[in-house]
């Protein structure tokens, strides 16, 4: 039954990774224009 | 972007004949045969061609309810109070900005910006609608780069960045950081939990020393993520707790604090049962809630703020050497001579000096025609300027002043209003202590009664707690107030209250205004007269702002304006021409004798014809019939408060079939009149646009305002309203009884669920996959019922 072990830090490994990964796009204002990304995928090309 | 609701409040007169051509720009129509309707928006076109982004006209959704892209004389602003110099030698301004129609708006706005050189950043924020500018060089430089935005068309508003709404970023971000926190807790938490449930049911059961193995990891995720996550619930009740009083907060942070402790406990005896959980997943879906309020709060806000800083204005004082300075209002000092240009609101109170002029003061008094201003005329902020320039004298803005007495009746007004207690409140504040009572009866009655040891004892009573603890009551109101906001929002209308809601639900009277609310800015022509000449005297009228020739103008349709018109000030128009002068204006001032005007009205007289008379009346907006009947239809008393006299008063009472009308009323009588009603049961909607009917809109129940409204009323009102109809009245009301109705489904749906599982926790019976179980799922449904409300967001006012 080690083998849980090894699976329970696997996964809270990835989960914190998941975490850091949405606090850091949280912090690089990711989430303050919704509406704009939104929009902007649309015309986003040449640049 | 372009909802078929938000088509239905297009910003044209409704009179006004299918436009001969549309402009190649801005999309308003234009004269026959021409491609664009001014110069300024083929100036914009060619600018957008040159710069090679023509493919903004082919991407593009115009937005009937947005301001037309239409570049007008640009309004000068003193760009460089605004500008901040970073450390690094870059400039940045932030500025408010107008007319953004859709994303191709943006793409437009951003690629203009990133071709002028010294440009860092240009970026437009389409949800709070700013533009944030970074350049290196001359912090000088912002005139320009502003200039070019404007160009296309934008009206841009630099913005006072102030400290209010960055804390209120700073409050979303720190909530959205606690949510992530205790969803990666409640994820991972879970997950374990899953495996220990599965584990117990199985005929091959885990053995004891896995099971304190899991039970101490879920220990170590949950504690640390409770202490951060929990951290906005427990800030609160114990602020409440110190002032002696108790919120929704109280039960929440005891029923997760406490559950924590007992599971710890429980885990330090290798007991067989934990909650963390149910703890975390519970401060989860709290925390959930709480955003939604906050995101219905803070675009409240952020709607306030664009409002004041869009119609904030700079006022040009004019220094004792001769030269102009732009200043903002509140920096203008008692004695500063301030000019006036043609075409300006007046933005301080004071006495004329020199020139002499008309005044449109509807906005102040509600006098639906405009007077005449020469030197010694006493002023307000917020008449508008429609003749030549002038230069006013400020006077204090201190005691005898329209505006500081209406400030003072809002003030007065509103500080003898009750305070509204919103419904989640008022649920939580009997829920606590039964909630508390409950959980303490379990604890006493296992202990002492059925003599059950105390772990137990206290394990139950946490049970209790957790199936009690309010998870789908916080959810119940904020996600109906979001749902509500954002579809408000889509129809032109902005809630500026986060209460503003729940209180329209409870409106059983409405009062209007008349001038400017339910009759339009300009006149409607009245008299029959020859097409011919009304078409001649609408292209003598289109170059000049009275608004009896804006009214002609826009009852003949398009028309070329003609050249060389020169304008008397206060007597008309006239032209020169091969067979003599052609003249538009008052009776006098076209040469008739006989007879004297009976209402507003223009002469037209041409060499060689008889002069024409138009006649001109107020004009009901275009829907205000139609909505004042699905109002009726709604079960609402209607009224009329006016300050105009009572003949035109009575028309419009009449034509809409209003038997309850004043006229003549001073803002201290509409105030009076207001709270007369509202001591008889009365809950007043306010609908009013002028000065005059601020303190009037601050003393009802709730209020709305025409977004042409003066500015101490867009500031008083609860909700305002774009665009020329009155259908945003009827769909905001409809709207918030809607709401209403979901929000008392949702609280019977959280509360039924309480009463059919608290029995069960009393018994001891919920096990903590029960209680993650009930939880998840009432707040599911919850959330489900609130997403229901979207359904239908499309249907209203297609009539209209």
């Amino acid at each position: 039954m080690t083998v849980i072990l090894y699976l329970l830090a696997v996964s809270l490994v990835f989960g914190a990774g998941g975490l850091a990964i949405f606090l850091w796009s949280l912090r690089s204002g990711q989430y303050d224009d919704m509406e704009g990304a939104a929009n902007r995928i649309l015309f986003d090309e040449d640049r | 972007m372009a909802q078929p609701l938000a088509a239905t409040l297009d910003d044209f007169p409704p009179t006004q004949a299918i436009a001969d051509a549309i402009c190649a720009h801005c999309g308003q129509p234009a004269p026959a045969g021409r491609t664009f309707c001014c110069t300024g928006c083929a100036a914009a076109h060619d600018m957008i061609q040159g710069l090679g982004l023509g493919r903004y006209y082919e991407q593009r959704v115009l937005d009937a309810a947005e301001r037309a892209p239409k570049p007008e004389p640009a309004e000068r602003w003193d760009l460089a109070r605004h500008v901040v110099d970073k450390p690094d030698g870059t400039h940045e301004l932030t500025l408010a900005i107008d007319g953004l129609q859709c994303g191709a708006c943006v793409w437009l706005i951003e690629s203009v910006l990133a071709k002028q050189p010294g440009i860092t950043a240009g970026r437009v924020n389409m949800t709070t609608r700013r533009l944030r500018l970074a350049w290196r060089g001359a912090a000088g430089d912002a005139e320009r780069l502003v200039g070019r935005i404007e160009a296309l068309g934008y009206r841009l508003v630099p913005f006072d960045m102030r400290a209010l709404s960055a804390a209120q970023d700073q409050a979303g971000r720190a909530l959205l950081r606690a949510l992530a926190v205790a969803g990666f807790a409640a994820g991972n938490v879970m997950f374990i939990s899953i495996g220990i449930w599965a584990g117990q049911t199985m005929s091959d059961p885990i053995g004891p020393a896995m099971l304190a193995l899991l039970h101490w990891i879920s220990a170590a995720i949950t504690m640390p993520a409770i202490a951060y996550a929990g951290r906005p619930f427990f800030a609160s009740a114990w602020a409440a707790l110190k002032q002696r009083r108790t919120n929704m907060d109280v039960p929440i942070s005891i029923g997760v604090i406490l559950v924590t402790v007992m599971s710890l406990v429980e885990t330090i005896q290798h007991g067989e049962h934990t909650y963390f959980d149910s703890a975390v997943t519970l401060l989860f879906f709290l925390l959930i809630g709480r955003y939604l309020d906050h995101m219905a709060r803070g675009r409240a806000r952020a709607t306030a703020e664009q409002l004041l800083t869009l119609r904030a204005s700079d006022v040009a004082v004019l220094l004792a050497d001769g030269t102009i300075q732009r200043r903002a209002q509140e920096q203008v000092a008692e004695g500063d001579r301030i000019l006036v240009a043609t075409g300006e609101r007046i933005g301080v109170d004071g006495v004329v000096d020199q020139g002499q002029s008309l005044l449109d003061t509807s906005l102040v008094t509600g006098e639906s025609l405009p007077a005449n201003a020469s030197a010694g005329t006493k002023v307000f902020a917020g008449t508008l300027n429609l003749g030549a320039a002038l230069t006013v004298r400020a006077t204090a803005t201190g005691e005898t002043t329209l505006l500081a007495e209406c400030v003072r009746l809002i003030e007065a007004a509103e500080a003898r209003r009750s305070r509204f207690v919103v419904i989640a409140d008022r649920v939580a504040r009997r829920y606590a202590p039964a909630v508390h009572l409950c959980a303490l009866t379990t604890f006493l009655g296992w202990y002492f009664w059925m003599d059950a040891p105390l772990g137990y004892s206290l394990l139950t009573a946490a049970a209790v707690l957790i199936i009690t603890c309010p998870c789908a009551l916080a959810l119940a109101v904020p996600a109906v107030q979001v749902i509500a906001t954002g579809r408000l929002f889509r129809a032109g209308i902005l809630l500026k209250s986060p209460t503003a809601l729940e209180r329209l639900a409870q409106v059983d009277t409405v009062v209007f205004d008349k001038t400017g609310t339910l009759t339009e800015p300009l006149l409607a022509l009245s008299n029959d007269v020859d097409p011919a000449a009304l078409r001649e005297a609408a292209g003598l009228a289109a170059t000049s702002r009275h608004p009896l020739a804006r009214s002609l103008v826009a009852a003949a349709g398009i028309v070329a304006p003609a050249d060389n018109v020169v304008e008397h000030q206060g007597l008309g128009l006239s032209l020169s021409g091969p067979n003599g002068e052609t003249r538009l204006g008052s009776r006098s001032f076209c040469g008739i004798e006989a007879g004297s005007a009976d209402g507003p009205e223009l002469w037209l007289a041409r060499p060689g014809a008889a002069p024409v008379r138009f006649s001109f009346d107020e004009r009901l907006r275009a829907d205000a019939l139609d909505v004042v009947a699905r109002l009726r239809g709604m079960g609402l008393r209607l009224r009329l408060i006016s300050g105009d006299r009572p003949e035109p008063v009575a028309r419009i009472a009449a034509a809409l079939g209003i038997e309850d009308w004043r006229a003549g009323c001073t803002p201290v009588e509409k105030v009076g009149l207001i709270e007369a009603w509202a001591r008889d049961g009365a809950k007043i909607l306010m609908v009013g646009d002028g000065l005059n009917d601020s303190p009037a809109l601050a003393a009802a129940h709730v209020s709305a305002s025409p977004a042409s409204a003066a500015d101490v009323s867009q500031t008083v009102a609860d909700l305002v309203f774009q665009g020329a109809k009155l259908a945003p009245v009827w769909i905001a009301l409809r709207t918030a009884v809607k709401s209403r109705r979901v929000m008392t489904e949702n609280l019977a749906l959280s509360i039924g669920y309480n009463v059919v599982m608290v029995p069960l926790a009393v018994a001891g019976l919920v096990t903590p996959w029960l209680a993650a179980a009930a939880m998840s799922s009432s707040s599911l449904l919850v959330m489900g019922n609130s997403l229901r409300l979207r359904k239908g967001a499309r249907a209203p006012g297609t009539k209209t």
